[in-house]
């Protein structure tokens, strides 16, 4: 099966947190206030909200590598 | 007869519309896309325009979203900058661009909001709104040049602004209306809260006194008040607010009120026509009411909503949010989820009013209807969440008592590294 990769750019991450409110089970924001990810590989399934957390991120700081 | 081909006409080059190009893209559009916009700029990005485009040392490059040869070669995106749009015939599908007719079979509107103004003050050198790159740039020129500040507007983009000018060392004075500020977004208590930040890091804050004049001849002096007194100032930039951009609509026929007036799909009066965005006013099914909202985040979800519904209408999906919005003062994020209006008890549940970080809840009924953080980025999502479920007052507190219980636990016994 095709895994994809989530990619958070530290640089950018500001721990807004939208990608959690929308996958809480894959994004979290830590108490260091930065997203960090909960699990590594994703399976196509979840990619419809993997793309909106994406597209949602207000510091685009998210990416989807297949 | 030949079938039309399909074109989606996307009018306002900003998130909203950005994001309505790459939704309808994303979800198999193969026809025509056009993306119209008033401003000459490729779409760009407002929330730093407040922030670190005015605090950087370095002069800061235009934020922009999305590059040209993105939006033309992979989203295969028309783009029509610098035209704003004039007109609308929503019976034979015409939107009118600087005059000239253009043809579409769906269109998303997101023309956003303009900020008010204070009469009297246009051509008065050194007064300001912040909206655009254009009006950050002449708000940066006028720190560069350490301008005496005057905000008028104690809400989040004034404050905004305010912090920013005292980071780069300028005298700030805000000056509100209201006896406290931002009581709408989060009520009373918590504005005059959050208002004190300004005072502890230096910047004068004036509530319940109106503005009487911006005196100056060319160039702006002073501001003068409504209770006689008189504050010198280089740069006075306003902020009470915006109006969202309906004018050029008003002989359309589509459905106008507090903006345009959408239905649960941000579909408007109009067949084929949806609205996204700053002016956008639907029936938010989560809270039961209507509303229309300001923040970046609506933007960008209203605009992927709008773009899929808009090249899928019978199968198009009711919009429902909690909103969130944020703002970052003095080196402070502030964040709210849900929705205060109408709310009825507010609970400290994290930190001290009086400190540099807290977590407020908000009660309305028996349910948790909004949470407001300083400094509490690990925490407020996961309120967003339990207000989209629908979570009881109840359980909300229950959650909150078990983080600080897991907080103080840490505390008294840190993980070692």
């Amino acid at each position: 099966m095709r895994v994809m990769k989530v990619r958070v750019d530290t640089d950018r991450c500001t721990g807004h947190g939208v990608c959690e409110s929308i996958r809480a089970d894959v994004f979290e924001v830590g108490d260091d206030g930065m997203v960090h990810l909960l699990n590594e590989e994703f399976t196509a399934d979840m990619r419809p909200q993997l793309e909106e957390a994406v597209a949602e991120c207000p510091t685009q700081a998210l990416r989807l590598e297949d | 007869m030949t079938e039309v081909e399909a074109h989606l006409v996307v009018v306002g080059a900003s998130l909203a519309g950005l994001r309505a190009v790459e939704a309808a893209r994303r979800a198999g559009f193969a026809g025509i896309i056009t993306l119209v916009g008033s401003e000459e700029h490729l779409p760009y990005d407002r929330p730093p325009l407040s922030k670190d485009f005015l605090t950087d040392v370095e002069s800061p490059p235009i934020p922009t979203l999305r590059e040209e040869a993105l939006l033309r070669d992979e989203l295969g995106v028309h783009l029509r900058l610098g035209a704003p749009a004039t007109g609308l015939n929503t019976t034979d599908r015409t939107l009118f661009v600087d005059n000239e007719p253009l043809h579409y079979t769906s269109l998303v509107i997101a023309t956003g909001a303009s900020p008010r103004t204070i009469p009297g003050t246009e051509g008065l050198a050194g007064v300001h709104v912040l909206r655009t790159i254009d009006d950050a740039r002449a708000i940066r020129s006028a720190l560069d040049a350490g301008a005496r500040t005057v905000v008028v507007g104690a809400g989040f983009i004034g404050s905004e602004i305010a912090s920013s000018a005292r980071q780069r060392g300028s005298v700030v004075t805000v000056v509100e209306a209201m006896p406290t500020p931002l009581a709408r977004p989060v009520g009373e208590q918590m504005g005059a809260v959050l208002g004190s930040l300004h005072e502890r890091n230096g910047t004068t804050l004036r509530c319940g006194v109106g503005v009487d004049a911006i005196e100056g001849q060319d160039r702006v002096e002073a501001v003068r008040l409504a209770d006689g007194s008189r504050i010198e100032a280089d740069l006075v930039v306003v902020g009470v607010g915006v109006a969202p951009n309906i004018e050029w609509l008003t002989d359309s026929g589509i459905e106008l009120g507090n903006g345009i007036e959408c239905d649960k799909t941000l579909q408007t009066s109009a067949p084929g026509v949806y609205a996204a965005g700053d002016i956008a006013s639907w029936p938010n099914p989560l809270f039961d009411t209507r509303m229309r909202l300001e923040h970046w985040t609506i933007a960008a979800e209203q605009g992927g909503a709008a773009g899929r519904n808009a090249i899928d209408p019978e199968n198009a999906v009711a919009f429902e949010t909690v909103p969130y919005f944020w703002s970052d003062w003095y080196g402070k994020r502030i964040q709210f989820v849900g929705v205060a209006a109408g709310f009825e008890e507010i609970d400290l549940v994290a930190g001290d009013l009086e400190g540099d970080t807290f977590v407020v809840l908000y009660r309305r009924g028996d349910r948790l209807a909004g949470a407001l953080a300083l400094e509490q980025r690990s925490q407020v999502m996961k309120y967003r969440m339990m207000i989209a479920k629908g979570a009881s007052w109840d359980e909300a507190k229950e959650f909150a008592t078990a983080r600080a219980a897991a907080a103080a636990a840490k505390a008294a016994n840190p993980p070692p590294g």
